[in-house]
């Protein structure tokens, strides 16, 4: 518990410390090293806490407004401590590369001081084991994150992007106060041991959970309450993406698994709503990443794909445990978990190399890139690391966690376990296979337009690679996704203790997916020694020859230019087309006219039907209040003179009464 | 010695008055930091009225750091603002000089009445402490509703900060010092709220006035 | 139960066999169609021909291009060393391995995709953007195939499922699935009706078109793992129609011959679908394998 204190100390004191020190240019290292620091004995502890299995307990006495507020630590809050500190440590050492040439100083070394309080919030939240504390780490997590959201507060649609994020977040506070209190009215109390003594039942479960689903779910980004993480997180700059996609709508999970003890509520058929959400989301989110051209929009939405997978992974163990199917449960919630950390990983990765980008060719729109692998060839190899890894293919990390999912639901269809509701889980596989198979798409086309080929437009042609933090952060990140690739045995050691309290099960449960993961290390072993066989092979064919260089096969065409390579859109649109009639597409084309045509366009944009109905049916809930407008006249005083009278008011009707 | 409470108590009120009916920027700004040193002896006259029981630690510190805050950090903070933006006078304000003067009259009298129908649950160190507090917390509302500039609504807002303040001293010694910290807080960031706010209208309109704010809607 | 012979079976159905088996189906193409055909073995020699020659590298490709055929050759036979080979249990199979299997192909599909975007020619580009597609969807299929077969037998391994099959014997869902299982099999390996593996105009190539720059010991590789693809898929197949091939490598090898037969057969007597029938074709196969895992969930329920 000391480590954790003091990670958290060396994160306030950084964060205090950043915004105040002078000269203003050293404030974003001094954040990367005292942050820096300060998460990785985060790690430290979380990893400690894990081993040892704390179950510990803290109350500090608070006067207002309940008397005492309550922390702990148990498996599944060191875990998400480890993953959240993880993420931060690494967002926090790129964002002293990324902010370094910051022409505006002052809001660099905010941002950073911000960054540092956003960690510590979110890892207040994961430890928080009341009410109260949650919320306000909540808040506190809101807050941090939309300063840094508008950091960039002179464009307008980031400020627009930062209104829909104020907007989402407090809807999902306004649920989660809704769902806090009516347990806090069930059980009498407000601390978390209350609630998980007394948990609701029937009915009122039922909607407990959906009203949590719900709260939660706007965080985690569950489609269709996922309107506001395609325009918060391009919006804000790229280690605060990488850290909001990777650590802080994990937030929206823990909240989820948190409240799955606090409502015992039949668990096949929230296991099932929950399957149906996150199958949804999996294939809405990776569709419509397939549909996007900005490079952290393309992301964006894969993160909501990711979340998706993860609610799977939940919904299998939800109902391995309703099913009383222990190998099912287990590798559900292992899945789920561990998907949690992977993508944390590869996502952050991910989102610091389109920041490098971006950097360097100051633009966003895939179609404008082109052979950067060739002028950032560390960048590049880093984020063809990060693609595979999140295309789910061996031999790296996200093979792993999606391994366990799709383990636990092939259980769940052996006729040993007697079918009916786990059989459900089957339901998962095919789901997970084409969300799979898109996502490969997908990441190719992200890695492939943007990296290889000929630059398509002359930004891209003069991209620079970028500085050594920055690549250090995304090469610590590579690492680790290949070092669980390699060996997913030890990694679902990590996870092994909360998904073992989660599924109700003990030990016996695990053995079968350890067992099988330790034979895909060797598996992996064998192909990675194919491989190098095969390179060595040609390298030792090819020693006295003379390797010859031409131009690309060409057919024949007398002057072929880099823009009649496949543009990002083309790449997509046959894998995308099955999808097109649930997606409204918005075509704008000026034809082809004439024998020899002299100009001619198409712009092409789909844009997400779940968030569009969001936006329509807030707009109606809006439309009465316009009517209150008369009352803003436009002088501050006069509102302020509202407040008097209602003071007056309101005084003198509490005497007279 | 209920004596100097009352007497103090009643300084305060007129500070506010005094506040409201000038019109000279620097002398609105120096009132409030005379509340300050009013509102830094307080609680030692109240702790000090029975007799010769010395004040206990935490209200000194009480007292020093409202010293220290309102009567010298704020006050120095507003005279360098209204320096850098070069203006001496309040321009036209919302209501005339006349009508803000009986308005405050008025609403004096209407915190004293208000006063008079509450019953206090316990017994409260001076008779002129609820109504004082809720006379700074009117007049401090008129200062922000009635003025233009915005180092007068500045002003104004301390004053009303000072009401719940001094309401708080009421009941100080039935709660914890976490709502005078608190109190204490909430001015210091008002303040430099309103001082960012000050910096960027300043800059943005080459001057203090408010009502140039008027297009804030839509 | 892997003794070295077994072994050694299995080294050769997965190593020596491949170019044989698209050499029958040239064969079997080239008699339908009234000629003689090239010889059996000669994909053999064009394998030692190509590995002779010096390859020629575009200006525009970088490392992932040289790698991109190596990785694909390597992931495809290590998704062959999952499969039992006519030796009873793989050489690596363990709980769960089917999924590994699909998705190491998947990695081969990744690299050989990359590989193409690499040249920065737009025809490459073109069949990487076909590949994705029709993986996205061949892959949904795979897996109810998958599905249906662990809910049919109870195991988790191929190996296993392989061993059950034998033991249960077959039932209508099975063949419903085997079918299924047939159509992707042609998708999987761009064979005719969704992709042509003769012809020569670069628009109507989804295959052939991503491996238009390799040359060289590279282009030997793709041409071998595309070789390795068939026989490894073909062994899936033949696994699930006749179980207890699985366990004789001889007769597993016939079984490959036959579907290599098949093929060519197949080859002879259609077209190439256009391409949004080839959608709906692979929708079609997935929705068949449902179809199944739905047959098979039925009776598996009245059992």
């Amino acid at each position: 518990m000391t480590i954790l204190v003091g990670a958290f100390l060396l994160l306030a004191v950084g964060a205090c410390a950043t915004a105040v020190v002078r000269p203003v240019r050293a404030a974003p290292a001094l954040a990367a090293i005292a942050g820096g620091l300060g998460c990785a004995l985060g790690v430290v502890a979380g990893v400690a806490a894990l081993a040892r299995g704390a179950h510990e307990i803290w109350t500090v006495a608070w006067s207002a407004p309940i008397g005492s507020l309550a922390f702990g630590i148990d498996p599944l809050s060191a875990f998400f401590l480890v993953c959240v500190f993880a993420v931060g440590g690494l967002s926090l050492l790129y964002a002293a590369g990324y902010f370094a040439g910051e022409p505006d100083a002052r809001s660099a070394a905010r941002a950073a001081a911000w960054l540092q309080l956003l960690v510590a919030a979110m890892a207040g939240v994961v430890i928080a084991r009341d009410a109260i504390s949650f919320l306000v780490a909540w808040e506190a997590m809101f807050l941090a994150s939309y300063f840094l959201v508008t950091f960039d507060d002179r464009d307008e649609r980031v400020r627009s992007a930062g209104f829909v994020y104020l907007v989402a977040s407090h809807a999902s506070v306004v649920l989660l106060l809704v769902f806090f209190g009516t347990l806090a009215r069930h059980a009498d109390g407000l601390a978390f041991a209350e609630f998980a003594a007394a948990p609701l039942a029937g009915r009122p479960a039922m909607a407990a959970f959906a009203v949590a689903l719900a709260g939660f779910g706007i965080k985690a980004g569950l489609w269709p309450l996922h309107g506001w993480l395609p325009e918060a997180h391009p919006a804000a700059p790229s280690p605060v993406s990488a850290l909001m996609s990777g650590a802080m709508i994990k937030m929206g999970v823990y909240g989820l698994l948190r409240s799955l003890a606090f409502v015992d509520a039949a668990p096949a058929a929230c296991g099932m709503a929950l399957l149906a959400v996150g199958g949804v989301s999996a294939i809405a989110g990776i569709a419509l990443a397939l549909a996007e051209t900005d490079v952290k929009r393309v992301l964006a939405y894969s993160s909501v794909e990711n979340v998706g997978i993860v609610a799977l992974g939940i919904a299998v163990g939800m109902l391995g445990r309703a099913a009383h199917a222990p190998a099912v449960a287990v590798a559900g919630f292992a899945g789920a978990l561990l998907h949690v950390l992977n993508h944390g990983l590869f996502k952050g990765l991910l989102f610091q190399a389109a920041g490098a980008v971006a950097h360097a060719t100051g633009t966003r729109d895939l179609n404008a890139l082109g052979g950067l692998l060739r002028r950032m060839p560390a960048t590049g190899a880093l984020c063809l690391v990060g693609a595979v890894a999140i295309s789910a293919l061996p031999p790296l990390n996200g093979f792993a966690s999606e391994w366990l999912i799709y383990f636990g639901a092939l259980s769940a269809g052996r006729p040993a376990l007697g079918g009916g509701h786990a059989a459900v889980a089957i339901a998962a596989v095919p789901v997970l296979a084409l969300a799979g198979g898109l996502a490969v798409a997908c990441f190719v086309r992200l890695f492939g337009v943007a990296f290889l080929g000929e630059p398509r437009s002359p930004e891209a042609a003069r991209a620079h690679e970028c500085r050594p933090p920055m690549i250090a952060a995304m090469a610590l990140a590579a690492v680790a996704c290949a070092a669980i690739g390699v060996a997913p045995g030890l990694a679902l050691r990590i996870v092994a203790a909360p998904a073992l309290e989660l599924a109700g099960s003990d030990a016996t449960g695990l053995a079968p997916a350890a067992a099988s993961l330790a034979a895909v290390s060797r598996v992996v072993a064998w192909l990675v020694a194919a491989a190098a066989l095969l390179f060595a092979g040609r390298a030792l064919l090819l020693r006295r020859r003379a390797v010859a260089r031409a131009v690309t096969w060409d057919c024949g065409y007398a002057a072929p230019t880099p823009r009649m390579q496949y543009t990002a859109t083309s790449f997509a649109e046959p894998a995308l087309e099955p999808f097109l009639p649930l997606l409204s597409v918005r075509v704008r084309r000026r034809p082809v006219t004439g024998i020899f045509p002299e100009r001619a366009e198409l712009d092409a944009a789909v844009t997400d039907p779940g968030a569009a109905a969001i936006a329509r049916a807030a707009r109606a809930l809006t439309a009465p209040f316009e009517r209150l407008r008369a009352l803003q006249r436009g002088p501050v005083q006069l509102y302020l003179l509202y407040v008097l009278l209602t003071l007056i008011a309101l005084l003198v009707w509490q005497v007279r009464a | 010695m209920s004596g100097a409470a009352d007497f103090l108590l009643a300084a305060l009120t007129v500070t506010a008055l005094y506040a409201v009916a000038t019109s000279r920027l620097a002398a609105c700004v120096r009132a409030s930091a005379l509340q300050g040193f009013i509102l830094a002896a307080l609680p030692l006259a109240l702790e000090w009225r029975d007799g010769l029981a010395p004040p206990s630690p935490h209200v000194l510190v009480l007292a020093f750091g409202a010293l220290a805050i309102k009567a010298v950090a704020i006050p120095a903070l507003l005279l360098r603002s209204i320096r850098a933006a070069g203006v001496r006078r309040e321009v036209e304000p919302m209501a005339s000089l006349h009508i803000s003067i009986l308005g405050a009259a008025a609403l004096v009298a209407l915190a004293f009445w208000i006063a008079g129908q509450m019953v206090p649950p316990f017994r409260l160190p001076s008779r002129l402490l609820v109504p004082v507090a809720v006379a700074n917390v009117l007049l401090g509302f008129l200062l922000v509703v009635a003025r233009r500039q915005a180092v007068t609504q500045v002003v104004g807002y301390l004053v009303l900060e000072n009401g719940v303040f001094v309401f708080g001293l009421g009941l100080a010694s039935h709660q914890p010092i976490a709502v005078e910290l608190s109190v204490l807080l909430d001015v210091l960031v008002g303040v430099f709220v309103m001082g960012i706010a000050i910096n960027h209208i300043s800059q943005a309109f080459d001057h203090i006035d408010t009502t140039a704010l008027a297009s804030l809607r839509e | 139960m892997r003794t070295a012979v077994a072994c050694t079976w299995a080294a050769l159905l997965l190593l020596a066999l491949p170019p044989l088996l698209l050499g029958i189906v040239v064969r079997v193409k080239a008699i339908a169609a009234g000629r003689a055909g090239a010889p059996l073995l000669q994909g053999y020699r064009d394998l030692a021909r190509l590995l002779r020659k010096t390859p020629v590298y575009s200006g525009t490709t970088t490392w992932v291009f040289r790698a991109g055929p190596i990785v694909a050759l390597a992931a495809t036979a290590a998704a062959g060393c999952l499969l039992p080979l006519g030796a009873g249990a793989a050489l690596l199979a363990f709980e769960g391995d089917l999924v590994l299997f699909a998705y190491l192909l998947g990695l081969g599909r990744f690299a050989m995709m990359s590989a193409a975007l690499d040249t920065g020619s737009s025809f490459e580009g073109m069949g990487a953007s076909r590949e994705a597609a029709i993986g996205s969807l061949g892959e949904v299929a795979v897996f109810l195939v998958l599905v249906t077969l662990v809910v049919a037998t109870g195991e988790l391994s191929l190996s296993a499922i392989f061993a059950g099959l034998d033991a249960g014997g077959g039932n209508p869902a099975l063949w419903l699935a085997a079918a299924a299982l047939a159509a992707v099999l042609l998708a999987e390996n761009a064979r005719i009706p969704i992709d042509d593996p003769t012809t020569h105009l670069e628009l109507t190539m989804v295959h052939e078109v991503m491996a238009l720059d390799h040359s060289g010991p590279d282009l030997a590789f793709v041409e071998y793992g595309a070789a390795m693809k068939l026989a490894v898929t073909s062994a899936l197949l033949v696994g699930l129609v006749w179980p207890a091939a699985a366990r004789q490598p001889i007769a597993l090898a016939g079984g490959m011959i036959a579907v290599a037969v098949a093929i060519g057969l197949v080859e002879s007597a259609m077209a190439r679908l256009r391409l949004p029938r080839v959608k709906q074709y692979l929708i079609g196969s997935a929705a068949l394998a449902g179809v199944a895992l739905a047959a098979e969930l039925v009776l598996r329920g009245a059992a």
